[in-house]
């Protein structure tokens, strides 16, 4: 086979047949025999002391297994970064959807009338549901003062810029929360017995997540814990945290009974219950000379965590980071918190904190343009990192990128300067007002500094006794491509056929820990694993004679086949190991925060109907380099995919809350886009490589929703010259804000009250 | 979301499930999702919303394209069903569920078997669509991982394809 020609081929998705027949199988798919069906029992207030549980009339109790925290064999607790967060509320609930007991039945029609008649009664405790009571300290609801998380990044010594600035701008810009919204809800099998200990199956991104947490919680060793990742119908960092809950509970409620545990959430349970993208406020306060360079700066970036730590610190990380975007800084200071609020935990969610902070970055730049006279384009122009240059952590970009150019190309493929005169020629008249605007943005691949030494990933590559070549690794599919793209890169390593290479479904007894599928690192960190494991599986056979220098898949099948005949088994394992020149202080947030940026240029073309006040897009340029893209089709489809879940976050997607509860949890009135709302989504890429991928690759997963919220959000001001600084944009801000300009200082009969 | 059924006796209906006919005891405001999945061991109809907003669990029935978490299980009786495990025959795949492979409109495949379902029932009815035409005929079916477009592409590729066969 050609070397070079599966690399980069749009093959079949390994997993495709499957899903294309509807023989893939998921969690809810499965049945064992004797299996029960599990509930959760939540609370009902937003905080409050746990005095008593009555189980109501009409119901046989006799029926039910129940599940409540004294059958926890070992720590009460969903163990992740800290052990905050217990499996069941046990005294205190925190938050309106916080699980309090567990009930099992063989018939799951009992359930929405059982877990009703378990009625609570509490000593309520106040409550606080804003990032700003929380900062107050008005009451205090997590550690000493509220916060999960706090840190400073500086650079140079920005407390001296603002003297000789020629322009201060500062802006403050908000994010709401944003439900995944996986298609396939969230859902666990557990079985348990004696001899070989805990099984689950679920959806899923972590399987070594819930591995942990069921260790700590079932008090079992490693060896008698296994986790097996069923198919898993989307997940965009929703099924990192929250599958261990629901195994945990599925697992208790397994090991009473003595009986398999299937817990399958609905639609609405899933919504309320389970994590969404972190609520967020960012401040910018930023010193600028009058030719439009960026002098230094402060950015104060808040997250709302909810009601215990889970991931939160790594968001906020990741997020502060990213706060300063593709832009040389000589100097800056940027202040993070994650506080705590008595809300379900907010969690993962594609971007991880950088969608948050770059939707403010972006929009401020475009703020300091109308301060410095300069057009959007200028502004961030004069501002792109070169190379050489250091970002805000101190990493030297050593990529050869050339941002003004991506930025040309983009302006080019969307035809900005003939669309912006034309729609400012055209917005003198009619109702339909039309604007372009950009984003310029960055993503870091991988873990942020050091997580990736720290996780230390292990995977393997093994040859069957027919010859056969499988991979071993916990990284998970779930839409996003694993198993296409890593087969790719072992057949390109190996010289095989792409129908050569197989990969082992995730199971914890059956595959090192090759880390959590996360962070847009599979390709790039996990890719380049199998690519060494996979060279080692050819040097052993060549260095044995067993293999010539070139072969045919069949020889290769045969060297193999031989092998395992001699050994008995025949597996090459890869470990990680840091790049030299990823070095990272994580105390004081200097260093190399990641091996290899992704780089992006997106221009999107908004209309604003001023009769409705709906706004849609009506083009949509995603520009972006992102290395070798291992798979076209594979890799558009995450862009295009990332752009219309961002095109939700920005314009659709509301969370409504009340008392720290999700009051909109149905797909009715929590609105994402259909076919019918999305522009047409046009994808292009740049292809420099980069030395820490597998055959150059990058990161790509989440790049896509960093950018698309704040250039829409740019191209509203460009329609219709109101700044908006807050998502998501519903039509009826707009028409506040509309009705405001027309009459600021009465009392405008037209306009609705506002809250 | 699975209704709690009121305690009354079952009933026996019978209907016919990709060309055979099935007798079944459920009750009457069974869903036909869980009628196709629980009783029949149709694993391929999806569940997403329970509520008829995602389109998942898409089935034609009758040839009508209809969301099975909406239709009672009565209703359902004597009807004629296809679900997704009636389209591909003898394990060969169709043009249709070929061209979702090559063009990347499969990613999680959840939404997948209620998605090919009503492209295809979109191709029945109109073998050359638009790309407006079909936008408008899968509007009903929620797509969260490819923000649909290798979808169209998929569609309109097998349309063109049965129309040079």
């Amino acid at each position: 086979m050609k070397k070079g020609s599966i690399v980069g081929a749009s093959v079949p998705r390994k997993e495709g047949r499957g899903k294309v027949t509807g023989q893939a199988r998921y969690v809810d798919d499965m049945v064992l025999p004797g299996m029960l069906y599990g509930a959760t029992v939540r609370s009902r207030l937003p905080r409050g002391k746990i005095k008593k549980f009555n189980f109501g009339p009409g119901i046989n109790w006799n029926e039910f297994v129940v599940v409540s925290p004294e059958d926890i064999p070992g720590k009460n607790c969903i163990a992740l970064l800290d052990e905050d967060q217990p499996c069941l509320a046990d005294g205190i609930a925190n938050h309106p959807e916080e699980p309090l007991l567990l009930l099992a039945h063989a018939d799951r029609h009992v359930f929405p009338k059982a877990v009703e008649a378990v009625s609570v009664e509490y000593d309520p405790l106040p409550a606080i549901f804003s990032m700003e009571e929380s900062e107050r300290l008005s009451q205090i609801i997590w550690g000493a003062d509220n916060t999960f998380e706090s840190f400073v990044i500086e650079k140079g010594d920005v407390d001296a810029v603002w003297e000789n600035a020629d322009h201060i701008v500062e802006g403050e810009y908000t994010t709401g929360a944003q439900e995944h919204l996986y298609i396939e809800n969230n859902g666990m099998i557990a079985a348990f017995d004696q001899r070989q200990g805990l099984t689950v199956w679920g959806s899923l991104q972590c399987p070594f997540y819930v591995h942990k947490a069921l260790m700590k919680l079932c008090d079992l060793p490693a060896d008698r814990v296994r986790v097996v990742q069923m198919e898993t119908g989307g997940a965009f960092g929703g099924k990192e945290e929250y599958p261990s809950m629901i195994a945990a509970h599925a697992a208790l409620l397994a090991i009473k009974s003595g009986k398999p545990v299937k817990i399958i959430y609905d639609r609405m349970e899933d919504m309320a219950a389970t994590t969404k993208r972190h609520p967020s406020r960012t401040r910018h306060r930023t010193a600028v000379s009058k030719d439009g360079s960026i002098l230094g700066g402060e950015i104060e970036f808040t997250l709302d965590g909810g009601a215990y730590k889970t991931l939160s610190p790594v968001v906020l990380s990741r997020g502060a980071i990213h706060a300063g975007g593709p832009y040389y800084w000589p100097s800056i200071r940027i202040r993070a918190r994650a506080v705590a609020t008595n809300a379900p935990p907010h969690g993962a969610f594609r971007g991880f904190g950088a969608p948050q902070s770059l939707f403010a970055l972006e929009r401020h730049m475009d703020r300091i343009a109308h301060a410095v006279g300069l057009s959007s384009v200028e502004i961030r122009r004069r501002n792109l990192l070169k190379p050489g240059q250091t970002t805000t952590t101190g990493q030297v970009v050593r990529e050869e990128i050339n941002l003004g150019k991506l930025l040309d190309r983009a302006l080019e493929l969307s035809d900005y300067y003939a669309k912006k005169e034309k729609f400012a020629a055209e917005n003198q008249q009619g109702r339909q007002k039309k604007g372009i605007g950009i984003a310029a943005f960055l993503h870091g691949a991988g873990f942020t500094g050091s997580g990736e030494r720290y996780l230390g990933s292990v995977v393997g590559v093994e040859a069957g006794a027919d010859g056969s070549v499988r991979i071993l690794v916990s990284s998970t599919e779930f839409g996003q491509g694993t198993k296409t793209a890593l087969c790719q890169i072992v057949a390109e390593a190996l010289g095989l056929r792409y129908e050569d290479v197989g990969i082992a479904q995730p199971d914890t007894k059956e595959v090192p820990n090759s880390g959590p599928t996360v962070a847009s690192r599979t390709v790039m960190v996990v890719g380049k694993l199998v690519q060494s494991a996979a060279a080692g599986i050819k040097q052993t056979l060549t260095a044995r004679g067993m293999l010539g220098d070139s072969y045919s898949p069949e020889e290769f099948r045969a060297a193999c086949r031989a092998y395992v005949a001699e050994h008995g088994k025949f597996r090459c394992l890869a470990r990680y190991e840091q790049p030299d020149d990823v070095a990272w202080d994580e105390k004081e947030h200097r260093g190399s925060a990641y091996a290899a940026f992704a780089w992006a240029v997106y221009v999107a073309e908004v209309s604003v109907d001023l009769a409705t006040y709906s706004v849609s897009v009506d083009d949509f340029v995603a520009l972006q380099e992102v290395g070798k893209v291992l798979h076209p089709v594979l890799a558009s489809g995450q862009i295009i995919g990332g752009v219309a879940q961002a095109i939700g976050f920005a314009l659709y997607e509301k969370v409504i809350w009340e008392k720290g509860r999700m009051q909109n949890g149905q797909m009715t009135n929590y609105i994402m886009p259909t076919s019918a709302d999305l522009p047409a989504i046009r994808v292009y890429f740049e292809e420099l490589g980069n030395v820490h991928g597998a055959y150059g690759a990058k990161g790509i997963g989440e790049l896509p929703m960093d950018g698309p919220a704040p250039a829409i959000l740019n191209a509203i001001e460009d329609a219709l010259d109101v700044p908006f600084n807050s998502i998501p944009l519903l039509p009826e801000d707009i028409f506040d804000a509309l009705a405001e300009r027309a009459a600021p200082e009465s009392a405008i009969p037209l306009a609705r009250g506002k809250p | 979301m699975s209704e709690s059924p009121q305690p009354v006796a079952k009933c026996e209906i019978s209907l016919t499930v990709n060309g055979q006919v099935v007798t079944v005891c459920v009750h009457a405001m069974d869903r036909l999702l869980d009628v196709l999945r629980h009783e029949l061991g149709l694993a391929g109809t999806k569940e997403g919303c329970g509520e008829g907003e995602c389109g998942s669990c898409s089935v034609l029935m009758d040839g009508m394209l209809v969301n099975s978490c909406l239709i009672p299980a009565l209703q359902a009786s004597g009807t004629n069903i296809v679900t997704i495990e009636g389209l591909a025959s003898d394990g060969r795949l169709r043009v249709l569920q070929q061209a979702f492979l090559e063009c990347g409109g499969a990613q999680c495949g959840i939404c997948t078997p209620g998605m090919i379902l009503a492209a295809h029932h979109l191709l029945r009815k109109n073998p050359q669509p638009t790309v407006e035409e079909i936008r408008e005929g899968l509007s009903g079916n929620l797509c969260r991982c490819t923000g649909y477009m290798q979808i169209f592409e998929a569609v309109a590729e097998a349309g063109r394809r049965e129309a040079t066969t």
